[in-house]
């Protein structure tokens, strides 16, 4: 590459300056997960709601957060959401990540709940049902003990395509490492050598935890039996 | 006696540190009827598999025909055998597998036409009255535009027997063929190999658990017992004179 | 201000730029897929670093970063002034959704039971015979869900070339709300409902998929 158009001396000054966005663009995606996690049992329970059109209507509800682009949901809260009558309050640019991001990644996660009861077989019910076990017990000593571990690898996975995701959050000002990076780029005509820096940050940390979860799943899938299949949902969410 | 369409030399298999095979020499005649019996374990599988070239062995030669399966010559020496080679000579070698292995894909028909057009480049109307002459004689004639998965086990294995024969094979291999099936769907593959066996010119190499069967229409049987062959010989010699323990026990145990 | 009358032929004007630019990059992806996909299961050890390579740095980071970077490399790199950055949102959205492909093209080349191609072996099949005849329309298969999810993602990723300067459905929208800040809500839902309506014909097809995938592969 040409002199003029990539220099190390911008790149070492851009380092720290970007690094400090890392703080915050940590913090929005473990909050993130958090709210999208809490949120997630209310897609769970909603869907099992055992009546059609609720269920029907709790389905397409998701399907049309999760088919339409996060950034536009970002936007909603952070520009509109004021605005809507009588609910509406102005939010700060990290509350409306969370929840914006929070809402979208929630949908998947309700299905990752699902497919992990799912993947518990009929078989364990009837015995359950067979000991006499109160629900509380059934649930408690039968069902979860197999329907959590198996999500635990998605959920990582998930964790992750949140993470990489995160960096949108720039458009509605959330000082993360995106947003740092433009800012040093604006400054000082480094676009490149800043948004490689961002690229380097969201490479180191992915990487070695996504090899991480792979293992874990490997794991899982000897652990539990091969045919309680779990369900593979959308890999990856995007904007 | 004719020259061996196929003939083992002191070949060896291992697998990562465990030897399979520890030298076995084979001579395979013309339409000889070959039948491997033995323990489990004990590399009869491995011994068919590394004719088909699905397995390479670990050392020593099989011939075919005359040529040098796994090795082949370039500048007046022998390097081993690159693809080109394999299939100039496994061409005449068909196999019928223990999971019946048909393409799940195409129907029963297409599962026979397929290799006989692109691999052999034979006429397509031509391909297609054999085919269907030989499901035919499987008895799967009124079934040639089914899916695989519409059909019983027993029904498989008799489709991938007409699928072998169609490629017209001077040597087939038959891989414990029974083993995945429910004990009633046995009767009507064994059947089909009899006749293959009574009425083709073909040499046949049956690695099978049916001993009683094999006995029946092999020509000479093999025992193989921990990577060697232990004994060797007519259906008659084996069972009625042979003096090995090992064969004594393990032959006493399908016929209580 | 009326959803029908007032909003939709507004964001119409951006349903070109939209549109053009999911089938475009949905098309790279796709054929950046097969190329990666297959790289990856070559005997060529180096082929197979450097498509890992590709495949790890585009699915480690994200899209927006890519997006922004070819956006001010591309230019530099080929020392070019490009009349639109709509080129630019194909190749960073098809590079980004052609690595994630790429590994549902080998995971699913890999599925297939090794039986197969012994057999196809055994019919004295070439392996290129074995790949084009027996393994790839089995695979293929399998790999249209993933397909279908992924060409869904791809269109949520194109909302992301109003950034760079490009004027989509979105980018119509935010221009409607800056003027109209008392109808932000009703606007961006609208803006929402047009993505919606453009993922319906993708969500029913790849439900689809997953009904044929789920049948059609049992020996």
């Amino acid at each position: 590459m040409n002199g003029n158009y990539w220099s190390w001396e911008r790149f070492s000054e851009a380092f720290p300056y970007v690094l400090e966005g890392l703080t915050t663009t940590v913090a929005v995606t473990i909050s993130t997960f958090i709210f999208a996690m809490i949120f997630g049992f209310v897609w769970l329970f909603l869907r099992r709601i055992p009546l059609r059109p609720v269920n029907w209507t709790v389905t397409w509800i998701m399907e049309f957060i999760r088919s339409t682009p996060p950034i536009i949901q970002l936007f909603f809260m952070y520009l509109a959401w004021p605005v809507v009558p009588y609910v509406g309050v102005t939010l700060s640019p990290f509350a409306c990540a969370v929840i914006g991001l929070g809402v979208h990644f929630s949908t998947y996660i309700g299905e990752i709940y699902r497919s992990g009861i799912e993947s518990v077989g009929k078989g364990q019910w009837e015995a359950s049902t067979a000991l006499n076990l109160s629900l509380l017990d059934k649930w408690r000593h039968i069902i979860l003990p197999q329907a959590i571990p198996p999500t635990i690898p998605m959920l990582g996975n998930y964790f992750i395509i949140l993470f990489k995701e995160v960096p949108i959050t720039a458009t509605i000002s959330v000082q993360g490492i995106l947003y740092m990076a433009n800012t040093f780029g604006s400054q000082n005509w480094a676009y490149i050598e800043a948004l490689t820096i961002v690229g380097l940050i969201l490479l180191v940390l992915s990487y070695p935890s996504a090899v991480l979860i792979r293992k874990l799943e490997v794991k899982m899938n000897t652990r539990f039996d091969k045919n309680a299949v779990i369900k593979k949902i959308n890999k990856g969410v995007t904007s | 006696m004719a020259e061996p369409i196929v003939r083992y030399q002191d070949v060896h298999k291992s697998f990562g540190d465990v030897e399979v095979l520890k030298g076995i020499d084979l001579d395979i005649y013309p339409a000889e009827k070959v039948a491997i019996i033995g323990p489990s374990g004990s590399g009869k599988t491995t011994i068919i598999r590394m004719l088909m070239t699905l397995e390479e062995p670990t050392s020593g030669d099989i011939i075919v025909d005359g040529t040098n399966l796994w090795k082949m010559e370039k500048n007046g020496g022998l390097v081993e055998a690159n693809e080109k080679h394999l299939r100039s000579v496994r061409g005449d070698i068909g196999m019928v597998f223990q999971h019946f292995n048909l393409f799940p894909h195409m129907t029963i028909l297409e599962n026979c036409m397929t290799a006989p057009i692109r691999v052999k480049g034979e006429d397509k109307q031509e391909v297609e009255e054999h085919s269907i002459q030989m499901l035919e004689r499987v008895g799967l004639g009124d079934k040639i535009h089914n899916y695989p998965s519409q059909l019983s086990g027993g029904q498989k294995q008799r489709v991938a027997m007409a699928r072998a024969l169609v490629m017209r094979p001077k040597i087939m291999l038959f891989d414990e063929v029974t083993s995945a099936l429910d004990p009633e769907l046995v009767g009507e593959v064994l059947e089909v190999i009899r006749d293959i066996a009574k009425n083709d010119d073909m040499a046949m190499v049956l690695v099978t658990h049916e001993m009683d069967f094999a006995l029946d229409i092999a020509d000479k049987v093999l025992f193989l017992d921990e990577g060697v062959i232990a004994e060797q010989g007519t259906a008659a010699d084996v069972i009625e004179h042979s003096q090995n323990e090992r064969l004594q026990e393990f032959l006493s145990r399908f016929r209580g | 201000m009326n959803p029908i009358t007032d909003i939709a032929p507004q964001l119409i004007r951006g349903l070109g730029t939209t549109v053009t630019i999911l089938i475009a990059s949905a098309i790279f992806s796709y054929v950046m897929a097969f190329i990666a996909g297959l790289c990856r299961l070559s005997k060529n050890i180096f082929l197979r670093k450097f498509t890992g390579l590709y495949i790890e740095i585009f699915r480690g980071t994200s899209l927006i970063v890519q997006l922004f970077w070819l956006y001010y490399a591309i230019p530099i790199l080929f020392d070019i002034n490009l009349p639109s950055n709509w080129i630019i949102g194909v190749i960073a959205i098809g590079l980004n959704y052609g690595a994630y492909l790429s590994e549902v093209v080998r995971g699913s080349i890999l599925s297939i039971a090794p039986g197969q191609s012994e057999a196809a072996t055994a019919l004295n099949m070439s392996s290129f015979q074995r790949m084009r005849f027996v393994i790839f329309p089995q695979a293929i298969r399998m790999m249209m869900p993933e397909f279908g999810n992924y060409t869904i993602q791809m269109l949520k990723g194109t909302a992301l070339v109003s950034l760079i300067g490009l004027r989509d459905v979105f980018y119509y929208g935010d221009i409607m709300r800056s003027t109209n800040l008392a109808h932000a809500p009703l606007i961006y839902v609208v803006v929402l409902v047009f993505y919606f309506i453009l993922a319906l014909p993708l969500i029913f097809l790849t439900r689809k998929a997953e009904s044929i995938a789920k049948k059609g592969v049992a020996n």
